[in-house]
């Protein structure tokens, strides 16, 4: 008992003849169908350079349009030609010229024999999987589709639109119901035979023949008619992309298809001389009973697709560069944003990094230019500081500066001045979290040696800054982690939001802040802003501010907290 | 795109290859093996002048990658260049005497002998300092490539330009003919370009690196563009409108996904930053024949003048298209 081989054959005649050939050197009959688009000349040279084997033959030449009835009739008097010439036949394999067998012939044939009643065909219904292509998937059964889908596109829409408006609905014959699957399949010629000489055969080819995709329909909806035992799986490694056109094989993934146990595998570009020369030549050692496995494969391919249809989070690039909305992750990473921290605090900086061990710059949309960690000028991914280069496209360089410095916290101040920040982009970005203490631009200033009159419009002009800016925070589109204190609010127990900042960047520590950043001393600040609110600009963002705080000042504030427990 | 636009296009693409067909006589053969093309031969075109010491392992590296045919337009040189590649056997050559600005920095030469001889093949079209990387480019040739997205009916492929340059001063390290100059000009910079979409051509415009970095590090707006497209399944309706950066019809630049994914897409190693280029650039400055009354040359000899140093602490070093990969400049997209 044998295995037949049926070899659907279009293209690189050259590899079908060096596999067709392998196949009969191992012992197995072959049936070739070559596509009736193929001339004349072409195929009588074929046909002469496999005049040598005497188990090759060629069947009846049928169009094979993607898609349509061609490809189904093809394997049917192919697989005819099979049953009636080689008697010894007992599984019948359809495959086509691209593809390779991976394994020795010798262990398909053990492996088919020690299973001579199964037939591994994918077979499904079209309720259970997902497989659709241009929209369609259980209107493949219930329209019609006289018309290409890859060479008549438009009439081929059109004529599903018009069935559609009409309600056309076809009567499925004889209450079969159809299957769907893999078209590379392996029967037994019970099954096979059952199929081909069944007395409505004439039926449901004429009902097929206007399905869509019959070639992954025919067989696996009719075997279940006739087969005793189906096992759904195809022997045929073959994997599909998003589009649902066959990934391709290259020499490349030698070593992945050795390792795949798969029996016969496709594609195989027509050039990877590497690969049939390893698998056509493969020596008849000991002889394995291994299952096909495939997974390392699939997760390959997987990836892939999910690369083409996901991408990178994060990434603009010149081959992605994703509609708003459609980033799949604005940045790619999670970054914090610290807005007057560093005005309250003495070396908040320096005590964030401390505390957290993440990157700290300072303000990277400062007007000057972006002020890296360290003072640097150029940073990660030679990105550079120049106000200029920054300000060109300043979502671009945040979005550089996260991407280029992935595995690394970043963190960055941001201020009323910085108006550059692109905030509608970090507002917009989940993976910010930005943190705003209002009106704490006013230390600065309080502690500084300058004339009243100016402070008081700069005090005017900040304040304006910083309203626009947390306009910009709290759009309803935002989606960062935004948390936004007034001055006055969060000097009352600072640790407390600083800790759960901390807590939610999530750093390397489990323990408690052991340390608190030294708060600048305030002292008169209430009077400071007071004199503001007399001279008739009207401070507000910083929360009420008692002219004469009960105790306020840097002494009493408890400096270790949370280590009593 | 509304019918006007779509229309306004057409308009201006027919009037550049009525252009383009109009300089075809500046264009004087000096060696035609074009027809020894075979059908499905890849093809690449290439306009040069005065880069003798660049063609050996310009040809040889292009000929490993798959190239059938070269097809090459000599502007003029005077180094023995034209004389070099009438000689090679796989090589067509032109001569033109003419202006390189008034035929569109090339353009329209090109355009020509695409028109010409391109309908139906692949053609790679790349300066001699400009080296193709690809996914897989160091086990697949490109045929391979172009195979997959001939099966996916994709017509143009993406490949950003990447400025390579060396560590110390430009003019350090000599090239030598036959050399490959990424040993030398072996940097680049990873993570600093830019991008925005062009809407009337549908591209994306794509600023950035080294020469943005040191060159226009206050007016970064006049750095070069470093989008290209420069392989695409030729037809004889199609046009480049300016260097390989956009195409006509605009279809053909819609190399990037909008929806999150990523399409595949390679680079062009960029040596133009050898020994050679302090030469270059003083010339260049005189004939002005390059773009934007050579604003790039300018800004270029004004920097050089001081401290003709590119590379930084943080240039990455060239190792593999996979690296580029990782770094998010290219991508595999579903070719796997």
């Amino acid at each position: 008992m044998t295995v037949g081989i049926v070899m659907l054959v279009h293209t690189a005649l050259d590899r079908a003849e060096q596999v067709a050939r392998h196949w009969s050197v191992a012992g197995c009959p072959v049936v070739i169908h070559v596509d009736a688009t193929v001339s004349r000349r072409v195929y009588n040279q074929f046909v002469k350079a496999l005049e040598d084997v005497p188990t090759v033959r060629f069947s009846e030449r049928h169009t094979c349009d993607w898609g349509t009835w061609g490809l189904v009739a093809a394997s049917q008097s192919a697989s005819e030609m099979m049953l009636k010439e080689f008697r010894d036949v007992r599984h019948v394999y359809l495959s086509s010229g691209s593809c390779l067998p991976l394994r020795p012939v010798k262990e398909l044939i053990d492996y088919l024999s020690a299973r001579p009643r199964t037939d591994f065909i994918e077979s499904a219904t079209t309720a259970d999987v997902p497989w659709t292509i241009g929209g369609l998937s259980e209107e493949r059964f219930t329209l019609r589709f006289p018309f290409s889908w890859k060479r008549h596109r438009y009439l081929f829409d059109h004529y599903v639109e018009l069935q559609r408006a009409l309600g056309v609905s076809r009567k499925i014959p004889n209450g079969i119901v159809p299957h769907m699957g893999s078209q590379w399949w392996c029967l037994t010629r019970q099954t096979l035979s059952a199929i081909l000489e069944d007395p409505e055969r004439d039926t449901y080819d004429t009902y097929f023949k206007r399905v869509w995709i019959p070639d992954e329909s025919y067989f696996q909806t009719l075997s279940r008619l006739f087969s005793t035992n189906i096992e759904s799986r195809s022997l045929t490694l073959s994997k599909f992309d998003f589009q649902g056109k066959p990934h391709i094989f290259y020499d490349d993934h030698l070593q992945l298809l050795r390792r795949s146990d798969c029996f016969v595998a496709r594609k195989i570009w027509p050039h990877a001389t590497k690969l049939y020369e390893a698998f056509l030549s493969t020596p008849e050692g000991a002889v394995k009973m291994a299952e096909p496995n495939p997974s390392k494969i699939d997760r390959i391919f997987a990836k892939a697709v999910e690369r083409r249809t996901r991408g990178r989070p994060g990434l603009y690039m010149q081959s992605r560069f994703p509609n708003h909305g459609w980033e799949n992750g604005v940045t790619c990473g999670r970054y914090s944003v610290f807005q007057g921290f560093s005005d309250l605090f003495e070396g908040f900086d320096h005590w964030l990094s401390k505390a957290t061990g993440a990157q700290v710059h300072g303000h990277l949309f400062h007007p000057d230019g972006a002020q890296f960690s360290g003072g640097q000028k150029v940073i990660n991914g030679a990105l550079s500081s120049s106000p200029a280069q920054r300000d060109y496209n300043a979502i671009a360089f945040l979005a550089n500066m996260i991407w280029n410095t992935r595995g690394e916290r970043q963190c960055f101040q941001l201020g009323p001045d910085d108006i550059d920040a692109p905030l509608g982009f970090l507002a917009r970005d989940p993976n910010a979290q930005i943190s705003v203490i209002s009106g704490a631009w006013a230390i600065p200033l309080f502690n500084s040696n300058r004339n009243f009159s100016d402070l008081r419009q700069e005090a005017a002009r900040l304040q304006k800054q910083e309203s626009e800016q947390l306009d910009a925070l709290r759009s309803p589109l935002s989606k960062a982690r935004i948390r936004i204190w007034t001055m006055a609010e969060f000097i009352e127990a600072p640790m407390e939001p600083l800790q759960s900042i901390i807590d939610e960047m999530g750093q390397h520590s489990l323990r408690r802040l052991s340390e608190a950043p030294r708060m600048t001393d305030l002292t008169g600040f209430g009077q400071f802003l007071q004199n503001l609110k007399n001279q008739g600009m009207h401070p507000y963002l910083m929360g009420d501010f008692p002219v004469n705080p009960p105790g306020l000042n840097q002494t009493k504030l408890p400096r270790k907290p949370y280590l009593v427990q | 795109m509304g019918f006007w636009t779509s229309y306004r296009l057409r308009i201006q693409r027919r009037r550049w290859l009525v252009r383009s067909i109009r300089k075809r006589r500046e264009l004087r053969s000096i060696a035609d093996r074009t027809p020894s093309i075979n059908r499905d031969d890849l093809l690449l075109f290439s306009t040069q002048r005065n880069e003798h010491v660049r063609l050996p392992y310009f040809l040889n590296y292009y000929r490993e990658k798959g190239v059938n045919h070269f097809l090459i337009v000599d502007n003029d040189s005077n180094d023995g260049s034209l004389e070099y590649l009438a000689e090679q056997p796989d090589v067509s050559v032109w001569h033109s005497r003419k202006s390189y600005k008034r035929s569109r920095f090339g353009v329209d030469w090109l355009n020509w002998l695409q028109l010409r001889y391109g309908h139906g093949h692949w053609c790679l079209t790349v300066d001699p300092d400009e080296f193709f990387i690809y996914p897989f480019c160091d086990t697949r040739p490109i045929r391979a490539l172009t195979d997959w997205l001939d099966a996916s009916s994709i017509k143009s492929f993406s490949a950003m330009l990447l400025d390579m340059y060396p560590k110390g001063r430009i003019d350090e390290q000599p090239y030598r003919a036959g050399q490959d100059p990424i040993e030398i000009a072996s940097w680049f910079d990873a993570g600093n370009y830019t991008m925005d979409k062009n809407k009337l051509y549908g591209n994306l415009w794509i600023q950035g690196g080294p020469r943005s970095r040191v060159f226009f590090p206050n007016e970064p707006e006049k750095a070069p563009a470093l989008n290209k497209v420069p392989l695409v399944k030729w037809d004889r309706r199609y046009a480049y409108v300016s260097s390989t950066h956009m195409l006509l019809p605009r279809g053909l630049n819609q190399v990037y996904d909008e929806w999150g994914g990523e399409k595949a897409s390679g680079i062009l190693l960029h040596s133009k930053f050898l020994d050679t280029f302090t030469v270059k650039a003083a010339e260049e400055l005189h004939r002005k024949e390059h773009y934007a009354a050579s604003v790039e040359y300018l800004a270029y000899a004004a920097a050089l003048k001081d401290n003709p140093e590119l590379w930084c602490k943080w240039s990455e070093k060239y190792i593999n298209w996979r690296q580029l990969e990782i770094l998010g400049l290219m991508s595999k997209g579903n070719w796997a």
